[in-house]
């Protein structure tokens, strides 16, 4: 298993940023998928998040939305969830899983990160896990030695960052505008601004994620982060396909650029 | 300058006030209050996206500041007074009652308030709020359309821009209120994904919030979601209890045995409630939206056959599958059709204090129908589970019992319903 310490690493050797990219489990169907991401990984993804498919996503716009509905619709599960993360992680990027709160809940916490750990997951994304509410995860992921990633946002005052951050393992999500997941025309100009605060109270890697979609804008957010995440562009072209073997060239071909972008 | 009053402390003056600061906010320390985390026991809390916590900081603070400001007091109770149409009155229903084993039936009109529903009271509060947070933009979701109307109502009295998340299919069965939120300067986005009802809707307006946090209030619309809301939105409902407590014992000179009143996200219900806390001797009866019937899966039977999850920022019962998906509700009334429910009856259930039962779509309209033919009142479908719930509870507790029911709104909007259900 490679873990998020060993990404960064190499990353930071190489004088580069990591590439992280996101789709959920299910999409465009199971084996489509663990196809999917290993493509992703092979044109140059460090890191794959594998998105828990979740009825009510409130923190997505509508590329995800629309992702995770027909991968619900295809009657994706948590076992799924699972199995694609094994099938990811043998590619050899590290694999976390992103999800919303309550599916861990009811699948409880403890089983769902000791399952995750021996699928080969590396850690979990949780997007609406306030620190207030995370001690019952924390415990579970140390128990299970799996990482624990948590956002930050430009609205954060440092206390907020600094108490997020202290729940952190692996790196830190720097969310880069105000808003829902998506491909957007430039990048939020608070991101830059977010990394620097961030990084005065961790030695953690920060990631920015949110909006971007091209290799130009991950460059550019490479310049002062250590990791860039894209999730809707991945999708976007997995949408826009025709079929699955053209959705899968055009993703390598996005990762491509992407991962150029953030050797650049 | 502000002046600054303690709980318990009764305004003085002359102008005959509605609405103290102990009314507003209970009056005195209560058990019952959330903690500083908005916990109620192990439900409520925030599970929301660390964008949003900032922005629910600042209404909290504000909010905290609010209830002992006097000016913030004696505005809201003006608003109450003067636009929403407080004190509503309590009306006995004999001849309804006949049917309920000849318990003595007390209705609170919330019907009767402006925009016909109970849900101006919190509204008319929040937009006040939304004005001390220097906002300028107001979002709301809503289901019935009655929460909608009602924002959109309070924006245009207060000159901010409002937005307004309606499931596609509510839009459809509700449509007489979608007119009125256009005409009174709304926009209406209809929402298309998921179950297109009320919980879609929620999700659309937590998506725009984020995005617009700077310069918008959610205005939410019922006692659920990430605290401070099921907190703020109960204070702003309470004057439903405080008025009608205060009534039945000057008319029948004793506390009711039993309040009822329907449970969607739970607004009226913990409204009427909340003032009855402490009377230990007054049972509260929460009846929720049975549907086709529970057996049928169809229904919103939240607290009576959901289970402990997370839904809308907020930990409660929720209708989920055993992976957590949330399963979607139905009712006949689109403001009891939601799969969640506030934290505080969520608390209230398992402590014991209120009970919760379902009421199937048949048993409503047959008590929409009743209240129509016996005292001419067409209420809201949704207060018709409440009026199908007393019908059973009268006949359990006999005679001489005095039941308080919370008539939360008005029919007019269902009436297309009411046409096809009954062939009018
Ligand atoms: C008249 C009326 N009663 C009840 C409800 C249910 O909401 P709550 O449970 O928050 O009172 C609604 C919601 O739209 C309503 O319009």
């Amino acid at each position: 298993m490679t873990t998020l310490q060993t990404v960064f690493e190499k990353a930071r050797a190489e004088n580069r940023s990591a590439l992280v990219g996101y789709l959920p489990a299910g999409f465009p169907s199971k084996d489509g998928a663990v196809a999917a991401a290993t493509a992703m990984v092979e044109a140059g993804c460090d890191v794959i998040e594998i998105g828990l498919p979740y009825s009510d996503p409130l923190m997505d716009g509508p590329t995800i939305q629309d992702a995770v509905h027909r991968s619900l619709m295809n009657g994706t599960r948590i076992g799924d969830v699972m199995r694609t993360v094994e099938g990811v992680a043998k590619s050899g990027a590290a694999t976390l899983v992103m999800t919303y709160w309550n599916p861990v809940d009811r699948y409880g916490a403890e089983r769902f990160a000791r399952d995750l750990a021996s699928a080969g997951g590396t850690g979990t994304i949780t997007p609406d896990l306030t620190p207030e509410e995370s001690e019952p995860w924390l415990a579970a992921s140390k128990e299970a030695g799996i990482d624990t990633v948590f956002l930050v946002a430009p609205s954060s005052p440092d206390e907020r960052i600094s108490r997020v951050v202290s729940c952190c393992t692996g790196f830190v999500y720097a969310a880069s505008l105000m808003g829902v997941t998506g491909a957007r025309e430039s990048v939020g100009s608070a991101a830059e601004g977010l990394v620097k605060r961030t990084r005065s109270h961790t030695s953690l890697p920060v990631c920015v994620g949110l909006g971007v979609g091209n290799g130009r804008q991950a460059a550019e957010v490479a310049a002062y982060a250590d990791g860039v995440i894209v999730g809707s562009a991945f999708i976007r072209r997995l949408l826009d396909a025709p079929d699955e073997k053209s959705g899968l060239a055009a993703v390598r071909e996005l990762a491509d650029e992407l991962a150029r972008g953030v050797r650049h | 300058m502000t002046d600054s009053v303690h709980r318990g402390e009764h305004l003085t003056g002359a102008e005959g006030v509605l609405i103290t600061p102990a009314d507003l906010v209970g009056g005195g320390v209560r058990g019952d209050d959330p903690d500083l985390r908005g916990k109620f026991g192990v439900f409520g809390g925030r599970y929301v996206p660390e964008a949003l916590i900032p922005a629910l900081d600042e209404v909290a603070a504000e909010y905290e500041k609010a209830k002992t400001d006097l000016g913030f007091i004696r505005e809201f109770d003006h608003l109450l007074r003067t636009y929403a149409g407080r004190p509503t009155t309590l009306t006995e229903v004999p001849r309804f009652a006949e049917q309920a084993g000849g318990a003595r039936i007390l209705l609170k009109r919330e019907d009767l308030t402006h925009t016909g529903a109970h849900k101006i009271n919190n509204v008319l509060g929040q937009a006040l709020l939304t004005k001390r947070l220097g906002k300028t933009r107001v979002i709301a979701e809503t289901g019935a359309g009655q929460h909608g109307v009602a924002t959109a109502t309070a924006a245009a009295l207060l000159g901010l821009e409002c937005v307004i998340y309606m499931g596609a299919v509510d839009c459809e069965r509700q449509a007489l209120n979608v007119a009125r939120m256009k005409l009174l300067g709304a926009t209406v986005v209809p929402v298309t994904n998921g179950s297109q009802t009320l919980k879609d809707a929620i999700n659309e307006a937590f998506r725009d919030w984020v995005t617009n946090v700077d310069h918008t209030h959610y205005l939410f619309g019922t006692v659920a979601g990430p605290h401070p809301f099921p907190e703020i939105v109960r204070d702003f409902a309470r004057i439903i209890g405080v008025e009608a407590r205060r009534q039945v014992l000057e008319l029948t000179g004793r506390l009711p045995d039993a309040v009822a009143a329907a449970v969607g996200g739970g607004s009226n219900a913990i409204g009427i409630f909340h003032a009855f806390l402490d009377d230990e001797s007054v049972q509260l009866h929460g009846y929720e939206a049975g549907g086709r019937g529970a057996e049928t899966g169809e229904h919103a039977l939240t607290l009576t056959m959901g289970s402990i999850g997370v839904l809308h920022g907020s930990r409660t019962y929720v209708l989920q599958d055993e992976e957590g998906q949330t399963i979607e509700s139905h009712s006949i009334s689109a403001g009891l059709d939601y799969p969640g429910v506030g934290p505080e009856h969520a608390w209230l259930k398992d402590s014991g204090r209120a009970v919760y039962h379902g009421v199937t779509d048949a048993e409503a309209m047959e008590a929409f129908s009743l209240l129509a033919r016996t005292e001419g009142i067409i209420p809201a479908i949704e207060s018709s589970h409440a009026l199908a719930g007393t019908l059973k509870l009268g006949r359990e507790l006999g005679p001489d019992a005095v039941i308080l029911v919370n008539l939360s709104g008005r029919g007019d909007k269902d009436m297309g319903t009411a046409m096809k259900y009954f062939n009018l």
